[in-house]
């Protein structure tokens, strides 16, 4: 039986340059942390690797609680990218 | 207090009939502190000719009752109101809505400060900005926002 995959959201301008509001990656070893995601994320494409560009203008959350680079993954878990929050 | 009231959508909200929802039927609120904000027709001396609001459906929801919870165990709040907005919205209409009540005056001034200070930069919400050339600009983060909710560490 294989694992969930993680369910990637991009929100503002990372959807914009990635090009699609959502998409599934297949969970491996090499994606269970954030800082691994967004370095297999930046080599998937051109609309990827321009979204990820400024590394420093990402943030994440994980499964809707902000995570840092270092927060784990396990598979089945909702990952979205975003620029810094700018409401009210 | 009073579960809060928080709502994420669309359409504009009634500050009088949200101030009524947080008073109607008791005598124990003092001060209601309320904050409104609203879209300006200008940014960085460009003309804005609309404002799209995005967000993250379920995270903001959460996030806002966290800022709540957060706010009402520092003050005696009696109840509080989070309202934002999305979508497209135009230059002159209200975008947020925070209101905080309380026995008194401070509690519930100083609580609204911190709701709207921490709303602004921990709650996923996202501006982008419309010109009238056309143009579109995702607003960036600003450091006085950062330092302005930290103040409250």
């Amino acid at each position: 039986m294989s694992e969930q995959p993680l369910r990637i959201l991009y929100f503002a301008w990372l959807r914009e340059r990635v090009g699609r509001a959502e998409e599934t990656i297949a969970f491996a070893p090499e994606v269970a942390s954030v800082a691994g995601l967004l370095a297999h994320l930046r080599a998937r494409g051109e609309g990827h690797a321009r979204a990820f560009a400024a590394t420093a203008q990402v943030r994440a959350a994980v499964n809707q609680v902000f995570a840092s680079p270092e927060t784990a993954l396990h598979p089945g878990d909702e990952v979205a990218f975003f620029p810094p929050v700018t409401g009210g | 207090m009073a579960e809060p009231r928080i709502v994420v959508a669309p359409a504009a909200f009634d500050v009088a009939g949200e101030i009524a929802r947080l008073t109607e039927g008791r005598q124990d609120v003092g001060g209601i502190g309320c904050f409104i904000g609203t879209v300006r027709a200008e940014s960085q001396g460009r003309a804005i000719v609309a404002m799209t609001l995005e967000h993250y459906p379920g995270m903001t929801e959460a996030a806002l009752a966290g800022i709540a919870a957060e706010a009402s165990a520092r003050w005696p709040l009696l109840g509080c109101t989070l309202i934002h907005r999305v979508g497209r919205l135009l230059p002159g209409e209200a975008i947020v809505l925070v209101l905080a009540t309380s026995a008194h005056r401070q509690a519930a001034l100083d609580a609204t400060g911190f709701l709207i200070d921490w709303l602004k930069t921990g709650a996923p919400f996202w501006k982008k900005e419309h010109f009238a050339d056309g143009d579109a600009i995702w607003v960036e983060a600003r450091e006085t926002d950062a330092a302005q909710a930290a103040r409250w560490r």
